[in-house]
């Protein structure tokens, strides 16, 4: 792999401009907040959502902003999961060679794609927390099962009055997700080159073996970077699922920043727990781009 | 559909049709190929030299017309060809090894996958073939750390691994650096001379001299001329033939 060339630091007389262009605009924004609106800032509030004094056990614990980010990241997590199942398969119905399998994955893909989420979301979660949840006996569940059980229940899906509405917003998020994913798998599946299948053919492999060994494998290795990108919005897109009373973390910072009347400082800094959630994810996937692409091609 | 022994042909072609659209690459081929039999296809590009052998394991579907391989009629019955296919090995121009599997892992994957031999099992008999194409020392590498000679004589390997009963070349040596081309017809003239049935898509006259059985010159979807070594360099009947050597042994 070519190193990358270090970029020089010359200053040109763009550079100046654009310089001073977002200095003076920071600048006049933070004037206009703390002259003309006349805002007193209060970051304390803060901290004190982050963590809170527990007096029954005379400890600290989490409060609603990591709460909230736990949440965010569980429900990322379950989706990423799901979406990538879901999106792998779809993926591979849009290349086969038989007209049924491609014609399903090619109108969801369009389904979900000229859909925006927020209809899509409120559509299927009253659909599935009315029809499928009854179903899969959730809510029987969450009365009948031992402490113990409820207790890893609660770990992996989150509290158990929310349960219903947690695993619509995830399984909402995944069928979205999806549908992106499906697109990333069928290019990256369309771009191994005819002869891998032909050589594959050649040594007896059945079709499914030569998806399994040798055009999957090639073709997840190309779309890592993609698929970061398509991780990194569904966490973004998380924030959505607060619509239908899940309690991430965009759901608890409107709470706090309603009743402490404290919106710049709450959503500023909600701001910034999104960007260290999503900015790590980017570096995991570096790192996994550059191990996976170490020694080969 | 016999020789002078009433021995059966391995693959057999009769009147065999290939349409590419409304483009015809094959025009009534008849060709029969007996075991042990070492046949080297030539003839000028576009030909139809990699259709015949393509439609030989089926990577081609003709349309009319009737291949029969190892006593098997070639039709749309996946399991025969299945099966078939894995009778026959196949080098490509283009290598087509398997980039994200190390050389061994090349050569183990069809034993394994397509018949279930245990991984060890299917080690041993990689590491064999590897030592046939003098690469075993080369076993722990990724395809593309290697020449291109290299990786052809793996891709070999590879084949020989499933054990197949005919090999089909199709212009082996043609993506090589000259200087690579003899290692690799070497490992093809050592293969010939275990009795391997092998049909080369080559124009690799020097080795065509060496091993060919069978000559066929191939024009425009036809089987032109079809005649022993001896007779087809000193004495052939087509002028299309003759204007293809004498172009061909100027180089
Ligand atoms: N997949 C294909 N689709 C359409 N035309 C093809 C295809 N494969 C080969 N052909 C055409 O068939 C003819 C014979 O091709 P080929 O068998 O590859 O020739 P050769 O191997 O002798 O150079 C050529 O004219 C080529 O353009
Ligand atoms: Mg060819």
């Amino acid at each position: 792999m070519v190193k990358q060339k270090s970029a020089k630091l010359t200053i040109g007389v763009l550079d100046v401009i654009v310089l001073t262009s977002v200095v003076a605009l920071v600048g006049f924004i933070a004037y206009r907040v703390n002259f003309v609106l006349i805002y007193k800032w209060d970051w304390s509030v803060i901290p004190t959502y982050l963590f809170r004094w527990d007096e029954k056990t005379a400890s600290l614990v989490p409060n609603l902003l990591i709460k909230g980010m736990i949440a965010t990241i569980r429900v990322a997590i379950w989706a990423m999961l799901v979406s990538s199942i879901l999106g792998v398969i779809l993926g591979i119905a849009r290349t086969s060679d038989r007209l049924l399998p491609r014609l399903v994955s090619w109108a969801y893909v369009e389904f979900i794609r000229n859909i925006p989420p927020v209809p899509f979301l409120f559509l299927f979660y009253f659909f599935i927390s009315s029809q499928i949840m009854p179903i899969l006996g959730i809510d029987e569940f969450v009365y009948s099962a031992s402490p113990q059980k409820l207790a890893v229940a609660e770990f992996m899906f989150g509290p158990a009055n929310l349960m219903t509405n947690f695993l619509s917003g995830m399984i909402s998020l995944s069928m979205m997700s999806a549908a992106y994913i499906a697109e990333i798998v069928r290019s990256g599946i369309q771009v191994i080159p005819k002869g891998q299948r032909e050589a594959g053919q050649t040594i007896g492999l059945s079709p499914f073996a030569i998806m399994r060994y040798i055009i999957l494998p090639q073709a997840i290795q190309r779309v890592v970077p993609p698929l970061a990108g398509q991780f990194i919005t569904l966490i973004k897109d998380s924030s959505l699922i607060a619509l239908i009373s899940v309690q991430e973390l965009s759901f608890l910072a409107m709470e706090i920043a309603i009743s402490e009347q404290r919106f710049f400082e709450v959503w500023i800094f909600t701001g910034f727990m999104y960007f260290t959630v999503c900015y790590s994810c980017a570096k995991a996937f570096g790192w996994l781009e550059r191990r996976m692409g170490a020694h080969r091609y | 559909m016999s020789d002078g022994t009433g021995k059966q042909a391995m693959i057999q072609l009769r009147g065999v049709n290939k349409m590419f659209g409304d483009f015809q690459a094959l025009y009534d081929i008849n060709l029969d190929v007996y075991q042990g039999e070492r046949v080297v296809i030539c003839g000028p590009s576009g030909s139809g030299k990699s259709t015949l052998i393509r439609c030989i394991n089926r990577l081609e579907e003709h349309e009319t017309g009737e291949i029969i391989v190892d006593g098997i009629r070639l039709d749309d019955d996946t399991r025969k060809i299945a099966e078939i296919r894995a009778e026959i090995g196949m080098v490509f121009q283009l290598f087509n090894l398997f980039p994200h599997l190390s050389v061994l892992d090349n050569c183990t994957l069809g034993p394994m996958k397509a018949r279930g031999i245990s991984r060890t099992e299917a080690q041993k008999l990689a590491m064999r073939y590897l030592e046939k194409v003098r690469i075993p020392e080369q076993a722990g590498k990724y395809p593309s750390q290697l020449s291109g000679g290299q990786q052809q004589r793996v891709a070999i390997a590879r084949s020989l691994c499933m054990s197949p009963k005919i090999m089909l070349f199709d212009e082996p040596t043609s993506a090589l650096d000259p200087e690579m081309i003899k290692e690799v017809l070497d490992v093809m003239i050592e293969l010939a001379e275990t009795g391997m049935t092998m049909i080369c898509v080559t124009h690799e006259m020097g080795f065509a001299k060496t091993v060919a059985d069978k000559m066929i010159f191939m024009d425009e979807g036809r089987i032109v001329e079809e005649a022993t070594p001896a007779e087809f360099f000193t004495n052939p009947k087509n002028d299309r033939t003759k204007l293809f050597l004498s172009q061909i042994l100027l180089h």
